[in-house]
């Protein structure tokens, strides 16, 4: 076996192994990959084990053994990973496999799964958890229908990049023209899609170039090879961070003074003191702590298992979901999801089954087959059934209210399973689009003394002619409110115009509001009285609403020194839509600056209730993003704003 | 702010939610734990995911009765350190009810006999869910496996008839009869298990370290010297500088000629290791299949 000592079939280097500091940095990547038979995904597969050495020897000599014994004359590395002994046989891998290799950059979780007409199902397992595809093509063969229903099930599923590989290049002759046919083939495929993040490589799996090593052959390509491209891409971006979401998982109860929640933190994070509710019971209360083996911890993020405890005793048990009082998830019984089936038993409206949302499972009957997406051309049609690998937009009705998010904005809130009451298979994935019809079931009471509306907290936006869907695609980007709160002086307008310089320069459609702006018009009548302040703010809340329900980041520059007047308008918006950017200056900085001169006449008693002389700044709690320009200049700090959207997925 | 983790947190965390699923689905679970380091690790997500209450499923060690000694004192020692319950299955037991046959031969291997012991205790037991430590990476049969592997009335496993896993869903509905073995360290390879292992400062037996041994080496096996290994005609006792990669019946576990002493070096020594941990086990090398065949039986 080829290598260097120093690093052995771990993948790793010795001296990397040994820093446990540097270990401890490292990133996962999940991926899945898909090709029709023969495009040579088990080569490619076998070809990134073999050339990052993750591969053993005793592995080898298995493999070298079967091909010897097989006739063949050059190694097959497409034996290294395919599994059980029947599709070995019929040289044909049959479901979803699992594999695993680490370079000194990530670890890597790959789910192999295959790309035969029947086997939809399986594509769908696999992306599920998969933060990328890889797309295979054989570059004789062109973009094959084959091909397209791979793309489709990746953006169905939400996979935030896709890759495709146009593998065996050596046959066609390294040949660049070929290469740029199916580009540009796919990409206008895959615009129809809405998949965001699409790269091309061409590669020859059987010989190794652009998998690990840069071709020789393929002077012409001068992107990233393969495992390059793996080990850098952006993975976080589509981890919502802003929702926090902890379905209960087990409750905990060692003795009389201790009742603990345990769970995953499913998006966002809480810290100890942050103020949630319970649904569905909807009693409020406070996280006391985050507790953990270790002891006390600070926070619990997206993805951490820990145990919580609340202030007050309120009953909590599994299926229950804690959220924080002003981001409430949908809480709903008549739900509209996108499922791929996944038995031969077909379904027919009527037909009741288990759903397993988060940690909650209610008996669900699935009331209307909307239409089927055939996977191949992406037509819709009206059924009347659905069976094994179809796709289908049904409508279900739930025994009891489970508390999701969509799909889109959220993966671990948006998606469930059906389960056969009778074999407890599971026999569908299912997305969940939005709710059929609005569910009133849990009624939040107002914070005291917080802007109220009047209607309905759970947000609706799909009452508009043309969806926010369709203007978001069409506009390239999220709709979004970025919130700039902050002391006279410190910067907000300033970052915040230059937010919006940038994003008008990407492309991105904006508005930008300001306080002279509103108080000049709409907000003419409008005083400095705590009634008027609060009204003020809930114009233009409204108002930002409206813009962005109309596509655009809106960008909103107001002292906004309450929190209840900043959650108001964080009210207004979905979930993961709305960003606030705390210009955290302090208040020396600002009154040093003056440059309007209103410190100094509110020192002297001119200006009366001025924020941060003599009347409050409440400090953001839960900003996304804080920005002090003492040290930044306001590109720099407009610079962290964009990035801070660029996770949010406001981009894509 | 740290908006993420590290790989290995993801894997525990990934480990105590499944541990948690299995006790708020199951009725009756058990922790198959064979003294090995995946089940030490298993025990320590356990005690992670359950703290501060205690573990609320009993530990089953398959005893074969070839086991080293070191394996049977660190399993009490931790049982009593932890407080946890522990059940024994006996494969001697089986034998002598007749339920299983030794192999013909000389140092015969318990390996496969311990399906028999297994799959009675588990009925005995009345087990709904029994936690097994394998790991994906382990073996090509082992990539397919679920976290929530279904097992039919009689133990077996159908590579057929798995349900899908989708997300972070886990499908714990079962008939009369039926079971599942859970997996939690799946995604897992052994360099995570090592790494982790010295990341938590766990506990693991003397056996992983280097030390001086008596061994005899048997088809390019080296074997420990014990009671139920004895010498075949033309072999003879050497000492070597040895330690085990992998712990299970002594009759078949092969050492591994090594001057690793502290994880540090073990650490070291698996990153640079050109042969997989199972590379050490006799009785993987049968056949090409051999681990499937077992699988379908209801090995572990
Ligand atoms: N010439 C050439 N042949 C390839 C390449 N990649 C795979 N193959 C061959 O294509 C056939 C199918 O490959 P395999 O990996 O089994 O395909 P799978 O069905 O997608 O897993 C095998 O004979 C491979 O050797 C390549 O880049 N160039």
């Amino acid at each position: 076996m080829a290598g260097e000592s120093s690093v052995g079939a771990a993948g790793i280097p010795a001296s990397v192994a040994r820093d446990a500091a540097q270990f401890h940095q490292m990133e996962m990547l999940r991926f899945t990959t898909a090709g029709s038979v023969d495009d040579g995904k088990s080569t490619l597969i076998g070809r990134l084990l073999y050339d990052t050495k993750s591969i053993f020897e005793d592995q080898m000599e298995q493999v070298e053994d079967a091909s010897r014994r097989r006739g063949d004359e050059t190694l097959d590395l497409a034996l290294l990973t395919d599994g059980l002994r029947a599709e070995r046989e019929q040289k044909i891998t049959i479901d979803v496999a699992y594999r695993y290799f680490a370079t000194p950059k990530r670890k890597f979780i790959i789910a192999d799964t295959p790309g035969h007409i029947q086997y939809t199902r399986n594509m769908v397992t696999g992306a599920s958890t998969a933060d990328l595809a890889i797309v295979l093509i054989d570059a004789r063969n062109g973009v094959l229908t084959q091909s397209k229903r791979h793309g489709f099930i990746a953006s169905l599923l939400q996979i935030p990049h896709v890759l495709v590989a146009v593998n065996k290049m050596d046959l066609v002759d390294w040949s660049e023209a070929a290469f740029n046919g199916i580009m540009a083939e796919y990409s206008g495929f895959a615009e129809k899609l809405g998949v965001d993040d699409l790269t091309f490589i061409p590669i020859s799996a059987l010989e190794g170039d652009n998998v690990v090593t840069p071709s020789e052959n393929m002077p012409w390509f001068d992107g990233a090879t393969l495992l390059h491209y793996l080990e850098h891409v952006h993975v976080r971006t589509h981890h919502n961070l802003v929702d926090f979401r902890f379905p209960v998982q087990y409750v905990l109860r060692p003795n009389q003074d201790f009742r603990g929640y345990a769970g995953r933190v499913a998006s966002g994070a809480v810290r100890p003191g942050d103020e949630i509710v319970v649904l569905p019971s909807g009693r409020r209360t406070k996280v006391k702590a985050v507790e953990t083996f270790e002891g006390l911890g600070e926070e619990a993020l997206s993805g951490d298992s820990v145990v919580l405890t609340t202030e007050d005793e309120v009953d909590i048990s599994r299926g229950d979901m804690l959220v924080r009082p002003l981001n409430l998830p949908t809480i709903g019984q008549e739900i509209d999801a996108t499922v791929c089936w996944m038995t031969d038993d077909e379904l027919r409206a009527g037909k009741e089954y288990w759903l397993r949302h988060s940690t909650r499972e209610v008996r669900a009957v699935v009331t209307e087959i909307v239409h089927q997406i055939d996977v191949d051309t992406l037509h819709r049609q009206e059924v009347d059934a659905i069976t094994l690998n179809d796709i289908a937009r049904v409508r279900l009705e739930l025994a009891s209210p489970i508390f999701y998010d969509r799909y889109e904005l959220n993966r671990e809130t948006g998606s469930f399973v059906l389960i056969d009451p009778h074999s407890h298979f599971t026999v569908a994935a299912g997305m969940i689009r939005g709710k059929t019809q609005d569910v009133a079931d849990v009624i939040m009471p107002p914070a005291d003394g917080g802007v109220e509306r009047g209607v309905s907290p759970n947000v609706v936006w799909e009452s508009w002619n043309i969806t926010l869907e369709e203007r978001e695609r069409r506009n390239g980007h999220r709709a979004a409110i970025v919130w700039f709160t902050g002391l006279s002086g410190s910067g907000k307008s300033t970052v915040g115009r230059a937010v919006e310089r940038m994003l008008f320069e990407r492309g991105c459609q904006t508005m930008f509001l300001d306080g002279d702006q509103v108080r000049h018009g709409i907000n003419g009548d409008l005083g400095f009285s705590a009634t008027d302040r609060t009204e003020n703010i809930r114009r233009i809340a409204e108002i930002s609403a409206l813009f962005a329900g109309q596509g655009s980041i809106v960008l909103c520059s107001f002292v906004s020194p309450y929190r209840k007047g900043r959650d108001f308008a964080r009210s207004l918006v979905p979930n993961g839509r709305f960003c606030e950017v705390w210009v955290s200056t302090p208040l020396e900085e600002c009154e040093r600056r003056d440059a309007k001169g209103l410190y100094q006449k509110a020192r002297d008693g001119i200006i009366k209730e001025f924020t941060g002389i003599s009347d409050p700044y409440e400090e953001p709690e839960n900003a996304e993003i804080a920005v002090d320009t003492t040290d930044l200049t306001a590109d720099e700090a407009a610079e962290r704003v964009i990035q801070r959207l660029e996770r949010q997925g406001i981009f894509g | 702010m740290k908006t993420w983790r590290s790989s290995l947190r993801q894997l525990e965390s990934e480990g105590i939610y499944i541990m948690r699923e299995v006790a708020a689905q199951f009725e009756r679970p058990v922790l198959l734990f064979s003294g090995g380091k995946d089940s030490i690790v298993m025990v320590h997500l356990a005690r992670k995911a359950f703290w501060p209450a205690p573990i609320p499923f009993p530990l089953l060690h398959i005893d074969t009765g070839h086991n080293f000694p070191e394996t049977l004192a660190f399993r009490d020692a931790l049982v009593e350190r932890i407080g946890a319950t522990l059940h024994v299955g006996s494969v001697q037991a089986s034998i002598d009810a007749g339920r299983a046959k030794e192999e013909p031969g000389p140092n015969p291997s318990r390996n496969r006999l311990q399906t028999v012991t297994l799959l009675d205790t588990l009925k005995e037991l009345n087990v709904d869910a029994a936690f097994g430590g394998g790991r994906r990476d382990e073996e090509k049969a082992r990539a397919k496996e679920r976290f929530f592997s279904h097992r039919d009335r009689f133990g077996q496993w159908d590579p057929k008839n798995q349900r899908p896993e989708l997300w972070n869903i886990f499908n714990g509905r079962k008939s009369l009869g039926e079971h599942f073995r859970v997996f939690p360290l799946s995604n897992w390879t052994e360099m995570d298990v090592w790494q982790y292992i010295a990341a938590e400062e766990i506990e693991i037996p003397d056996l992983y370290f280097s030390h001086r041994r008596e061994v005899v080496e048997r088809d390019g096996v080296l074997l420990a010297k014990s009671e139920y290994n004895t010498l075949l005609p033309g072999e003879a006792w050497v000492e070597k500088t040895i330690r085990f990669r992998t712990i299970g019946d002594a009759t078949c576990t092969g050492a591994t000629e090594s001057n690793a002493s502290s994880m540090d070096d073990i650490i070291v020594e698996v990153a640079a290791a050109r042969t997989t941990e199972r590379g050490g086990r006799h009785d993987d090398k049968h056949s090409e299949a051999a681990m499937e065949d077992r699988k379908k039986q209801g090995y572990f």
